[in-house]
Formats: C-alpha cells, structure tokens, sequence
C-alpha cells in the first residue's frame, strides 16, 4: 500500500512574457487501488501537474510539495521518481532515433528493478503484453516510437506501464487521439495492470469517452490551475452533460469575462 | 541545450539568413584569394582546359568549375585559402602536398570470395583512370607518385558470397601514395570493405566503376592509430540502373580527410551515401562529397552523422550536389547531423546544392549541429533510466542510424564495439 500525495503545489514556467503560473495550489491524494480522473478544459494546468509529477525540466515548482511514501519527490531526479515506482503515460511520446525498443524496455526494466531481466521470461512477456495490447511483433526492431503513429504510440506507452509496473501511473491524455477500437485496447491495457492491485491511477483527461472504459473513484475538476470541484464517478457523468462552462463563474474574473464574451458572440 | 543551428531547405522555400559569413543560400562564396587570381594564367579560364569538368564559361563558384588533372603541375601549391581546403590544417598533412610521396604505401591484404578477381598492377593498366580524376593536388599528388594499384574485379552477373574484405595496414609515417580500382561487372553484385588500420601518412585514390545494373557497397572504414594522416579520394562512376552504396566511417587518426563522389554516367541509377564520423580531442576529421547529377532520372540519398567531444575535436561535412540541366526527373536529398557532447569541439557542416534544372521529382538539403536533445533524455529518464546510461544511449542511438545500413553483421558489431569504446572514454 503506497500513497502519493500532492499538497498545495504551485508550479510556473518560464516564457517569453516572463514567469507565468500554472498550478495555483493543487492538493490531491491517491492510494494505491484507486483511480483518480482528472478532467478539465484545456490550458487548465492538467497536463502541467502531470510532467510536474515526472519531473520535467520545464516546470519550476514554487511551492508546496509531492511525497511517494513520505519520501520527497520533488528531491529525485527524472529517473530516480520512476524508480521509486512512478509513470509517466506522455501524451506525446518522443521519438528516440537508432535505440530500439527491445534494447530500451530491457535497459529500462533493468534501471527500475535495479537488475536484468531474466531473459527467457522477459522475452515472453513482452511478446505477450504486445499481443494483447495489439502491437505487431517487429515493434521491437524499430526503433522507439519512430514512425509510430499517434494511436501506436499510445498503445506503447501502455505496454511500458505494463511491463514495469509501476506504483503509481499517471496518464496524460492518453486517450487524445485514439480511435474507439485504440481506446478499447489501451484501457484494457489500464484495468490490467490496475487488477493486479499494486497500482494507483492518476487519469488526465480532456472528454469522459475513456471514463466509460476506465472507471474512476474520484473525479477532480481542474480550472485555471486549480481543483474546483472533487467527487465520485457521477461527477464524470454530469460533466459529459453540462461540459466545463459552468465553472467559469467561480472562477477568476478573467474567465469569467471570457465566458460572458462567449455569451455575447 | 537545443539546435544551435538547424537549416532545412527546399526547392520553393523562402531563402534563410545566411548562417555563415561567406555563404549564401547558392552556397560558399569564393575565398578572396581564388576571386582575385581567377584572371591569373594559372587559375581560371586558363586552368579548366584541363578540366574535365565544367570547362569555359562555368563559374568557378559551380561545383562543376573545379579543375581535374591527372597533373601534380596543374595544380598550385596548397595555401589553405582554396575553397576546398579552408577548413583543413595543412600543417597536419605532413606533406602530402607538398612532398613526393615515396614513403612505402600501406600493405594491402584482400580476402575475397572466390569468384572475385584480385590482381596488382602497375600505372599502365588500363583501368587506371577509368572511373576517376583527381580534383585535388593532393589526390594528384598521389596519382603521380603509385608505383602499384590493387585492382578488384566482380565479374559480371556474379553475386560476390560473402564480402571482400581489403586490409590496408600502414608502413609508418613516410608520406606515400595508394591507389585502389574497383570493378563492379555488369549486373553484379557485391560489398567491398576497405579497412585502414595502423599507422600512416598516405594519400589514396579509390576508383569505383558501378557498371550497368550493378550492385555495388563500398565502405571504408578508417580506424587508424592516433599519428595517422590520410587523405582519401573515393570517386565513383555509375552505369546505367546501377546501384551504389558508400559509406565512410572515420574514427581514429590525427587527420583524416575523404572526399567520396558518384557521377552518373547514364539514367536509372542510385547513389546512396552514408558516413559515421566521431572525433575525439584534437582530432581532424573532413569529408567533403560530390554527387554529380550529369544524367535524366537518377535518385541519391546523403545522410553523414558525427559525435565530437573533447578540445580541438573538429569535424568538417561539406556535401556538394548538383543537379545539371540534362538531369531531369532528379530525386535528391542531403544531410548531416552533428552532435556534440562536450565544450570545445567544432563542427563545420555546408549542405550545398546546385539546381540548373527545374524539372526534377525533387531536390533538399539540412544539416543541424547540436547539443543532446532534452526531450531524448527526458523521454528515457522517465522511464528510470539515469543519465549517465540516457546519454550514452542517445549516442549509440544517434550513430546507430549509419551503421544499421551497413548490413555486415560482422562489421555492424565492430563499429557498435568501436563507438562503445569511444563513448567510454568521454567523461560527462
């Protein structure tokens, strides 16, 4: 049993403008078994809190904090957060020209678990996680994500989560761009890996489409960098209804002028 | 931590802001030195009666304007101001262009299949000059002072089992000369391996005749001692349907400087040039290549990738393609990647590409030197990999593009094993 828990994290980015905030005091807790979505419009800071967690280079975080087991995230490194058991889902895998897929899940599997594979069992497990994920065979010649397309990807990023099962997973936007029959796979990937009971979910979603594949437990509402409303699954239900504008009056002046210009055009 | 600089172009494109003084979107500006004398007799119109190439009325600034000469004479003593040698530190060549190169030529061994004929002959032969003139007065340098060439011979129709492997071991540091023939018959098909191991100061001339429909790789691998210097003339002259495959790999040496080229003779043919280049400090690594679009319908493909790290590493890739007006229906595409691991290395890279002729299927360039992308080592340090091992393995991955086109599995392991070595002596 793991928990990862966010509490009162601001994070800015540095532009052209100067530095401009993007997470304005997000709190939230996942435990190990649970599923979190997190769901809002977009430039609400979702995907923002997502490369935060992993620890991209981009993001400063000004202040608050992230532990995993009380253990200080934020201190780690990249590589150090994904061998204390995170994972990172990006919505825009990278390409990595000339290292194959086969050299890099065994050079990844080997960082996290802190030894190599045994290989004879690695080998089938890969061969059978890509099967059920729908991923031909000659993927691992390729290189990693090179000529993938975006739903191929996709689907890449799950067998990694499945392959090193991490503790806690953190989605972003996996579902952006995938075809029905795509999303179908890649969440049965998302319940697999969950079913084994070692795993927190943290799903960033824009639309509730996935949300009828992966159920969630909790459903956290971003807007302008911000939770403004937290509940069950049904919270998911009524979005896909009413969308997001009805968040625009409890927000900042700003968005709510942006609203009521929508309203005028 | 990004580009420091990117270029990408094609036909159509709005023209960039030069990058570099001295070059326009056409290409390098003369050097002052060759605008001035081009009146002289000895340069300009007067010099390209020698020529082979361009001949009266080209510009100089044509790629089809250089002299060619089997004459050490017609060509002027080196200044290190010529277009083609600004970038190479003509101290370093230990004479081979300005001494007789008399020194004993590297030992050449060929293991090759059976059905493949080796034989060494004297200047007179035949063969000699029959796919290449030298464009430079080192390369005539050597021309001038063989005593013998080693002439390989691919039958036609035969299908070469097995590649043929030629070892080139250097005698010591006397300058001297080499010269290389090799001839792929009509419709056959091979891969030669040219191996330079030791220590040396040669100059080399490699004739490659592609005839009709063959199939033909060569690669030429440079794995010299640290001391060696080695200046390598590789041209290449292709038939018609011909298929041509080149690929230089420069590792070791003090300086080393090939200049690869493919003419197309006859339509249908396809030239594909790839090079692997890693300089470690104080290395001085050139390579300088021609493709020659003389003829209807031809592709070619140029893809050159090189590491540098350490002080005074310097790599130099300029890639002239040129498309002339008889060569319609043209598809080519040149580029050179650059990374450099540590400070104090230099990369010059000069994509160049001349068009006299609009109807063609196609025709770019790029060329980008940078640092390690951050997105790369991210990507993988997410996935618990540290960065040590990241880079390391974004490296192997950036150099892995050339040798994966090797396709000799036992040469394929030889480089991985080599670039190994390399990355282990950086120190990030």
């Amino acid at each position: 049993m793991s928990t990862l828990e966010i509490k009162d994290l601001h994070v800015s980015i540095d532009t052209e403008q100067g530095t401009k905030e993007i997470l304005k005091g997000v709190s939230l807790t996942i435990r190990t078994g649970e599923t979190h979505a997190i769901m809002g419009p977009n430039g609400s800071g979702k995907s923002t809190l997502a490369s935060t967690i992993a620890g991209h280079p981009r993001y400063n975080v000004t202040s608050g904090t992230i532990t995993l087991d009380g253990e200080d995230v934020l201190a780690m490194s990249v590589d150090e957060r994904a061998r204390a058991g995170m994972f990172l889902a990006m919505q825009y895998p990278v390409e990595v020209p000339g290292v194959s897929m086969t050299n890099f899940l065994r050079t990844a599997k080997t960082a996290i678990d802190g030894e190599a594979p045994k290989l004879r069992t690695w080998t089938k497990d890969v061969k059978a996680a890509m099967a059920q994920l729908r991923i031909d065979a000659d993927f691992t010649q390729r290189n990693v994500n090179e000529g993938f397309s975006g739903g191929e990807k996709k689907r890449v990023e799950i067998l990694q989560l499945e392959l090193f099962k991490p503790k806690f997973a953190i989605l972003d936007e996996t579902d952006s761009g995938l075809d029905v029959d795509a999303l179908k796979v890649v969440s049965e990937g998302v319940n697999r890996a969950h079913a084994e009971g070692n795993m927190g979910t943290l799903l960033i979603t824009h639309y509730t489409r996935i949300l009828r594949y992966i159920k969630p437990d909790f459903v956290h509402v971003f807007v302008d960098g911000q939770v403004v409303e937290e509940g069950g699954p049904e919270l998911a239900d009524r979005l896909e209804e009413e969308g997001y504008d009805r968040y625009a009056t409890g927000a900042g002046a700003a968005t709510i002028a942006a609203a009521d210009a929508a309203a005028q055009a | 931590m990004t580009d420091i600089t990117t270029e990408k172009a094609r036909i159509g494109a709005p023209s960039a802001q030069p990058f570099i003084n001295g070059f326009t979107e056409e290409g390098e500006s003369l050097s002052p030195l060759n605008a001035a004398e081009s009146k002289s007799p000895l340069a300009g119109e007067a010099v390209k009666r020698h020529s082979h190439g361009g001949g009266v009325g080209v510009p100089d600034s044509s790629r089809a304007g250089r002299l060619t000469s089997y004459k050490l004479a017609d060509f002027k003593p080196l200044t290190g101001m010529e277009e083609d040698w600004r970038f190479t530190p003509l101290k370093r060549l230990r004479g081979l262009h300005t001494e007789v190169l008399n020194g004993a030529a590297p030992s050449v061994s060929v293991t090759a299949p059976d059905n493949v004929i080796v034989e060494t002959v004297g200047r007179d032969d035949r063969r000699i000059g029959s796919a290449a003139i030298p464009e430079d007065r080192v390369s005539a340098n050597a021309w001038e002072n063989f005593t013998e060439a080693t002439v390989i011979t691919v039958p036609a129709e035969v299908q070469a089992d097995g590649e043929v492997s030629v070892l080139l071991t250097g005698q010591g540091t006397a300058a001297s000369a080499q010269h290389v023939v090799i001839v792929a018959e009509k419709f056959s098909k091979s891969v030669v391996v040219l191996d330079h191991q030791g220590t040396a100061v040669v100059s080399e001339n490699i004739e490659i005749l592609v005839e009709d429909g063959a199939q033909l790789t060569v690669i030429s691998l440079q794995e010299w001692n640290d001391d060696a210097v080695h200046a390598s003339s590789q041209q290449a002259k292709l038939g018609r349907d011909a298929k041509f495959k080149h690929i230089v790999v420069s590792l070791g040496g003090d300086l080393v400087r090939v200049t690869p080229s493919a003419r197309f003779t006859a339509p249908g043919a396809e030239a594909e040039l790839f090079g692997l280049y890693f300089a470690d400090a104080g290395q001085h690594l050139e390579q300088r290549l021609f493709v020659d679009h003389a003829v209807a319908n031809c592709k070619s493909n140029v893809l050159y990738k090189g590491a540098l790290q350490g002080r005074n590493a310097h790599t130099v890739w300029v890639g002239d393609v040129l498309i002339r007006k008889e060569a319609e229906g043209t598809d080519t595409y040149e580029a050179n990647r650059n990374l450099v691991l540590t400070d104090g290395a230099r990369a010059d890279s000069v994509p160049n590409l001349e068009i006299e002729t609009g109807l063609i299927a196609g025709a770019g360039h790029a060329s980008a030197t940078g640092r390690f992308d951050d997105q790369h080592l991210f990507y993988l340090m997410a996935r618990g990999i540290p960065e040590e091992v990241a880079r390391r393995l974004v490296v192997r991955g950036f150099l892995n593009e050339i040798i994966q086109k090797i396709k000799v599995p036992a040469i394929e392991e030889r480089l991985t094993a080599a670039v190994e070595r390399e990355l282990a002596a950086t120190n990030h």
